[in-house]
């Protein structure tokens, strides 16, 4: 069989780059910020169950959440959230643009990474004015 | 000894085992959030910070709801799917498995919740 007739000694392999050299790259920035961001809005979502489950049973059960997700801290989440979402809705969507097979050169995967940080800083600036 | 060879094993569905059904499922999934998110961004921020009465008020009506319980069912199973590929990626053996179970019980539990009080609320 094919796999018994392997050598003991392990195939020599290219070894990835060592991290310490690694000059970072905008590129797998912008990658790692999409599971980031992604992972990270679980927390703002929970904030955001417990209000509509405190609104569904009583007063006194979502004046305690409303005081949390108004107060400061609940501004910060959530503000820090609304730029999470909109990050990785434009991360996502440069990903199915990817997916097809465009986009894919340095040059313009660079550009687009540009364009999913600058962006979503303004979507969130935008969605803060609207809903206030 | 085994019959099948490495290539037959392996044709068609990768080192996962289960071919593209993982990525498909969140490129789908992604595109329905992607015409999803913008509304309930709207919904939601309007809603946050008023009172009672009126947050009961915005999600009694048909359209805050369904697009909150679809945010809610269709969100929960993709952050399930990709914290589970985040974990896969960095966590091996008992600890990936249990930190999946974890991801994906959070997922189930914060939708399950999420979808009670809706219908408390709107029905």
């Amino acid at each position: 069989m094919a796999d018994a007739k392997r050598p003991p000694t392990a195939m020599q392999r290219p070894l990835s780059p060592h991290l310490q050299i690694y000059r970072p790259q905008l590129t797998s920035f912008t990658s790692i910020l999409t599971r980031i961001t992604g992972n990270g809005v679980i927390v703002a979502v929970m904030l955001a169950v417990w209000w509509l489950l405190a609104a569904s049973a009583s007063d006194s059960d979502f004046a305690l959440a409303d005081a949390v997700l108004t107060s400061w801290f609940g501004d910060l989440v959530f503000t820090l959230a609304l730029w999470a979402i909109w990050y990785h809705f434009l991360a996502g969507l440069r990903h199915l643009y990817f997916d097809a097979g465009h986009g894919l050169e340095v040059a313009t995967a660079e550009k687009l990474g540009w364009a999913c940080i600058t962006l979503s800083v303004v979507l969130t600036v935008i969605t803060i004015l609207l809903v206030q | 000894m085994r019959y099948l060879t490495a290539r037959k094993r392996a044709e068609g569905r990768g080192s996962a085992g289960t071919g593209t059904e993982h990525h498909w499922a969140m490129t789908v999934s992604s595109v329905g959030l992607a015409f999803l998110l913008p509304s309930w961004l709207y919904i939601f921020g309007s809603a946050l910070g008023g009172t009672r009465a009126e947050v009961l008020e915005t999600f009694a009506r048909p359209f805050p709801a369904i697009v909150t319980a679809l945010i809610l069912v269709v969100g929960m199973r993709h952050f399930a799917m990709g914290a589970t590929m985040m974990i896969e990626d960095y966590a091996k053996g008992t600890t990936r498995k249990m930190l999946i179970i974890g991801a994906v019980s959070l997922a189930t539990v914060t939708a399950a919740t999420g979808l009670f009080a809706l219908v408390r609320i709107a029905l």
